[in-house]
């Protein structure tokens, strides 16, 4: 039986910033409703991948499509607006503005619904607590919260997130995580970038393995998690050394 | 880059006005004070509308627009155009108003509408290189000023006041004038105009955002470029009403006007702190009341004033009285 259509397809994607050519052909497919993880060690090319998606960077050669619909070469704006969110590894928190002005500015059509906020701030209550405070006065983890709770505060087909762990205390990571599982149970399309590899087993699907601005690895998450010859190829480290 | 959204909540800049008024008011008699505080405050008004749209489109865009001084004198072209079109000899305080009010609309309209030109043919090439930017504001300011003279003539033209707007009263021995308290609340209703839509309305918001992160801004779907498009034209908007409030008060206009003032706009852009709008309105206070105040106690010194101001305020406050966090 033929495969579904995934949900997000890259196909040959090469992106150059400035004289660097930093992805060299990348394929990548997200499927719907599941987590994909992207794996690899800094450079690899994973947040130049998912800055290429949503638009900041521009892909030079390659197709990238979403819902079927070629979205290459596409201005952010109109790519977001397709129902991706984006959760930069620099989290995007516009820290000059309190709380609720960030989640005023979740979608683009209008202040976000009521009932969206009340069960973001279920997920993440102290949010409901700093709703007055500014950004720029919250914790690294609060932060985050508020990057993923403003991204999924309004209705997504996608979710792309860039390494949410990146300087978190362990118990904010356990928190985020599960916050995570909770939207992949609700069977959110996550494409996640993680570096740890704890988090990346708990919550992915699939999971694709970049060097070098290539994708040189892809399948179940569960296969790779089983393999630790192949998780020491292809990323130095086991997963079981980090759990 | 610097927000126009959050000020320093240092309260300390804010007393240096007051201080100012009160330094003066030991210095000479009341009457005199009085009367050299409401034209100082007027003066200041002036500036103010000269300059916020500067300091606007450079907190938003990271522009530094030379060519401001343009839309400045377009605005005060435009005045004389629809006042000589609408002469209003013996009219009420109403009919001045109301053609001073079409004036402001006309200029505001113009004045915007030119910006948006030249945001497309000139700015937009060069965003993100600020040596090209300053060399293209340069150009485009000196084209709108020989295309003013093309069109309105390089000899001064007369703008006399409508009746109405002339004279003043006397209160408690000082002399006030109409057209200057006519300023102050204009001063005033653009300052809270532009404090109440940058801090309470949703485009604000944006525009605060925008500020300090135009690429998360973007990824949630809304259009950054446009937002950049509408401040400048509201930027130059409002230099064009500047300028028909400068060119009122001179009661003649030429192409140079622009020029002249530019550097009085820029002083007071730097003092106030770039990209602030408080800024902006406290430090075009402070130079209007300064001058005023030195002018009267030591008129010899009164020609290096704005320098010295900037100065003092600068070695004070190198960032001006009322930085933006996060500078």
């Amino acid at each position: 039986m033929a495969e579904a259509m995934p949900l997000l397809e890259l196909a040959g994607v090469h992106t150059h910033i400035g004289r660097y050519h930093i992805l060299h052909g990348v394929d990548l497919a997200v499927p719907e409703g599941r987590v994909s993880v992207l794996l690899g060690r800094n450079g690899a090319g994973k947040t130049t991948s998912l800055r290429t998606i949503i638009g900041l960077w521009r892909a030079s050669h390659g197709a990238i499509r979403f819902a079927g619909a070629e979205i290459t070469g596409h201005a952010t704006p109109d790519i977001a607006r397709l129902g991706i969110a984006y959760v930069p590894e620099n989290m995007g928190v516009f820290t000059t503005l309190t709380v609720a002005e960030n989640f005023r500015l979740a979608d683009w059509r209008g202040d976000p619904q009521p009932a969206r906020l009340d069960a973001v701030m279920a997920a993440f209550p102290v949010l409901a607590q700093k709703w007055q405070a500014r950004a720029g006065t919250l914790s690294g983890g609060q932060k985050q919260m508020l990057a993923i709770g403003r991204a999924i505060a309004t209705e997504h087909r996608l979710l792309i997130i860039d390494e949410p762990s990146k300087g978190l205390a362990p118990v904010m990571v356990a928190q985020l995580t599960e916050a995570l599982a909770s939207l992949k149970r609700a069977r959110t399309t996550i494409l996640l970038v993680e570096q740890n590899f704890a988090m990346a087993q708990a919550l992915g699907d699939h999971v694709a393995v970049m060097e070098d601005g290539r994708i040189v690895y892809r399948g179940e998450m569960a296969a790779l998690a089983a393999d630790i010859a192949l998780q020491t190829r292809l990323l130095g480290l086991s997963l079981a050394s980090h759990q | 880059m610097t927000p126009i959204s959050r000020q320093s909540r240092d309260p300390l800049p804010y007393l240096v006005l007051p201080a100012l008024m009160a330094l003066a008011l030991a210095a000479m008699k009341f009457s005199a004070w009085l009367t050299l505080t409401v034209a100082g405050l007027a003066v200041g008004c002036m500036l103010f509308l000269a300059a916020i749209g500067l300091t606007l489109i450079f907190g938003l865009m990271d522009v530094l627009n030379f060519a401001h001084g343009g839309f400045v004198t377009l605005g005060a072209f435009i005045a004389v155009a629809v006042l000589t079109a609408l002469p209003i000899a013996g009219g009420g305080v109403a009919a001045a108003l109301g053609v001073v009010a079409l004036a402001l609309a006309a200029a505001a309209a113009a004045g915007g509408g030119l910006g948006l030109v030249f945001e497309r043919l000139l700015i937009r090439r060069v965003a993100g290189a600020p040596l090209r930017q300053i060399l293209v504001t340069v150009g485009g300011g000196i084209i709108l000023q020989q295309v003013m003279i093309v069109l309105f003539g390089a000899e001064p033209l007369a703008l006399p006041r409508p009746e109405a707007l002339r004279g003043g009263f006397i209160i408690a021995g000082a002399a006030l004038e109409r057209y200057r308290l006519m300023v102050c609340l204009l001063g005033l209703l653009v300052y809270a105009a532009t404090h109440l839509a940058l801090n309470r309305t949703r485009l604000g918001l944006l525009i605060r955002a925008s500020v300090e992160n135009r690429e998360m801004v973007e990824a949630l779907g809304f259009r950054a470029e446009r937002l950049f498009r509408l401040v400048f034209a509201a930027g130059t908007a409002l230099a064009a009403l500047g300028g028909v409030v400068w060119a009122l008060y001179a009661g003649m206009v030429t192409a140079d006007l622009g020029a002249d003032i530019i550097i009085l706009i820029f002083i007071v852009v730097i003092i106030g702190g770039l990209g602030s709008v408080s800024g902006c309105f406290l430090a075009a206070l402070l130079l209007g009341l300064a001058n005023n105040y030195v002018g009267f106690l030591a008129p010899k010194l009164a020609l290096g004033t704005d320098i010295a101001l900037m100065l003092a305020v600068l070695l004070w406050r190198p960032r001006g009285l009322l930085p933006m966090d996060g500078a």
